[in-house]
């Protein structure tokens, strides 16, 4: 066993000429081809515009011209050097890259002009600490006048934005989740989880303003009725926990159906190697099934909080609008980030000089992105840390 | 501690269908038993109506009755819960839970259903379940690290050791040994081999040499057709069954002339 054969059979040094290989180009050969395009795109560019009597460099036509230069540039080259697979491959995953970068421009533009726009307003001294009482027409006409920073702030509408999304998140939740779990674990199909699945869909597509209209037609007869009977005083409908309501409306669908999906991928082998333990089935749904599921539910419901956090319409008509911060769900109105940007740019505080308004509108419109954007990391790291450990020893 | 099976005139369906039909089979406790025949005969679905498994999937139900100990556990007042605890099983494929350390693996039985142990009890449940489904070595460095981490074979030896953990009377396998290599498929047998002093066993195995060599008595169930039912063929002394069995299509089948 242990005899030296090994060292008769060295193996035979490398070809010179490897058989298998085909043309190469070199690693850097698309940097090159790119800056070669762009310079073509320009030079093109420019020698239309000047026949075309165009008074500047014509920016636009540059950027459209080199990718129109760069891929056939790219195809013939490899089609040449290297092989037709090769260069059709690469013509297709340049055109993905392409159409990453266009559907990517709309975002990165939509981030940077809130941004740009939105963060002198941000800076503004006070901005997050301050509401808008006392903000009058005068002070922002003397704003405009001096020079001097502008003044108010959004804390009331963070105050009442996160208020009322955690009111909805508190109500659909609970809802969504045994919703979902009825429709996966125990429905077997029957007529009643397809009409949930029905109405389930049906809910996802309506219109924000008519859950919100739903809303304040129900609490408002909730209340006449109940009041009638004598069991409350009558009160106006308009409170924060009315516009939590609509946007539960709105959540409780996305809620059931990423829950849904997310139970649904569990493996029914788990479900039986706990009923085969002598499991009861709630046990087995609550302690392996939803920790089986619980990242992707979680990352489902950051995000449905995320889609709604952003709703104007349904607030409007359910919580009314104010100028200071009202942490009291059940009564007065409260004002949100989403309705206070709108008011801001609609009724602007100085008719005349709607610069301090529009300033305050951009800076919580960039507010509310970060907000969001921060939910939805939150999602990943919850996603993260709740993931079933797949390896590791 | 262990129990004897009885089924008497069992038809097992899924929906309409009829997959097994009139098996009549009398298990004794303390011992192992060995199912086997081609694939698609109904193996699995009645190995899994005799802890009320087969009834999970829609649609299945099970006509006759299932003795166990001389009480039918199809019994409309008997609670299936209670018949699972005392019925164990390992699956085909492994299928530890991803969202548990090793160590909660083998505590499964008792964490999902809510039974409280002390450190020291639970030490040893763990430790003495590892070492009987030869794990122990492998593991016992890492307990705190996820199960789906381990090897298939280590996997299904951790959902043995599941099993045994909860000390059930009867413990059923179906073909615990398919993903295994021989080392681990002899670490099984032993395993059995020790089992069978305690509970009683029932395997299915598509490996004749494993059913000759683990088996005290042999079912063999057999099919027709495509669509039509399985059904238990004979059943007696593994010795008999594969040396001079009564019935031709035994003879055919472990003589490897079918299937
Ligand atoms: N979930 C199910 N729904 C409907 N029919 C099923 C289901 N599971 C199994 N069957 C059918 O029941 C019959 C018996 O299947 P079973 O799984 O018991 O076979 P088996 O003997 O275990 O085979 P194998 O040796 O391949 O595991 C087959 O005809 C199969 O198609
Ligand atoms: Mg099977």
């Amino acid at each position: 066993m242990s005899t030296p054969t090994q060292e008769t059979t060295t193996p035979p040094p490398p070809k010179a000429q490897n058989s298998l290989t085909q043309g190469t180009l070199p690693r850097w050969t698309w940097a090159a081809m790119l800056a070669g395009s762009v310079a073509v795109a320009a030079a093109l560019a420019a020698a239309l515009g000047a026949a075309f009597g165009a008074e500047s460099f014509l920016m636009p036509l540059w950027v459209v011209l080199v990718p129109v230069i760069y891929l056939p540039a790219m195809l013939i080259l490899q089609w040449v050097r290297i092989n037709k697979r090769k260069a059709i491959d690469g013509f297709w995953k340049n055109l993905v890259y392409l159409a990453f970068l266009i559907a990517l421009l709309p975002l990165v533009s939509v981030i940077w002009s809130v941004v740009s726009v939105g963060l002198p307003g941000l800076l503004a001294p006070g901005f997050l600490a301050s509401d808008m009482s006392g903000i009058t027409g005068r002070i922002d006409q003397e704003t405009m006048e001096t020079g001097g920073d502008v003044l108010g702030g959004i804390r009331h509408a963070i105050i009442g934005s996160l208020v009322i999304t955690l009111a909805a998140t508190v109500i659909s939740v609970p809802i969504g989740l045994l919703t979902s779990i009825y429709l996966v674990e125990y429905s077997r199909g029957s007529w009643l989880s397809r009409a949930i699945t029905f109405f389930v869909d049906v809910m996802t597509g309506i219109p924000s303003i008519v859950a919100g209209l739903f809303a304040a037609a129900a609490t408002a007869w909730f209340i006449s009725t109940a009041s009638s009977l004598g069991l409350m005083a009558a009160r106006p409908y308009t409170m924060g926990l009315t516009a939590a309501i609509a946007l539960s409306v709105l959540m409780i669908p996305v809620v059931v159906r990423t829950t849904e999906e997310m139970l649904r991928v569990v493996p029914n082998e788990l479900r039986e190697a706990s009923y085969a333990l002598g499991v009861r089935k709630w046990r087995t749904i609550l302690k392996v099934v939803i920790p089986t599921a619980i990242s992707g539910i979680a990352s489902g419901v950051t995000l449905s909080i995320a889609r709604v956090i952003g709703e104007t319409a349904p607030i409007l008509v359910t919580a009314g609008f104010v100028v200071n911060a009202n942490w009291n769900l059940v009564s007065g109105w409260m004002a949100t980030l989403p309705v206070y940007i709108y008011r801001q740019f609609q009724n602007p505080i100085a008719p005349a000089a709607t610069e301090p308004s529009e300033q305050r509108a951009w800076a919580a419109a960039l507010v509310l992105i970060i907000i969001v954007m921060l939910l939805n990391l939150a999602a990943r790291i919850i996603a993260q840390v709740f993931a079933p450990k797949k390896t590791g020893r | 501690m262990s129990k004897r099976i009885n089924a008497i005139d069992l038809n097992v369906y899924y929906g309409d269908f009829l997959a097994v039909e009139g098996v009549n089979i009398d298990i004794e406790p303390r011992s192992v038993t060995a199912f086997i025949g081609p694939s698609g005969c109904g193996k699995t679905t009645f190995l899994r109506t005799l802890n009320r498994m087969h009834e999970v999937l829609p649609g299945a139900r099970v006509e006759g009755q299932l003795l166990l100990d001389d009480d039918n556990i199809y019994d409309t007042a008997v609670d299936p819960v209670t018949v699972r605890s005392m019925v164990g099983m390992v699956f085909q494929r492994p299928n530890p839970f991803p969202t548990m350390s090793i160590r909660d693996n083998v505590l499964a039985g008792y964490k999902l259903n809510g039974t409280r142990l002390s450190r020291s009890q639970s030490d040893q449940v763990v430790e003495e379940a590892l070492k009987g489904a030869n794990l122990w070595n492998e593991v016992k460095d890492r307990l705190d690290k996820p199960g789906s981490g381990l090897s298939g074979g280590q996997q299904q030896r951790l959902c043995i050791a599941r099993t045994i953990a909860v000390k059930p009377d009867v413990i059923l396998m179906d073909e615990p040994c398919s993903a295994l290599d021989p080392i681990s498929t002899l670490a099984i047998e032993d395993l059995i081999n020790e089992l069978k002093d305690t509970y009683t066993v029932v395997i299915v195995t598509h490996n004749m040499q494993q059913a000759a060599r683990v088996s005290e008595k042999t079912a063999f169930f057999n099919i027709a057709g495509t669509g039509k039912p399985g059904k238990l063929i004979e059943y007696d002394e593994t010795t008999k069954i594969f040396s001079n069995p009564s019935k031709k299509d035994t003879e055919n089948y472990v003589s490897g002339r079918f299937g």
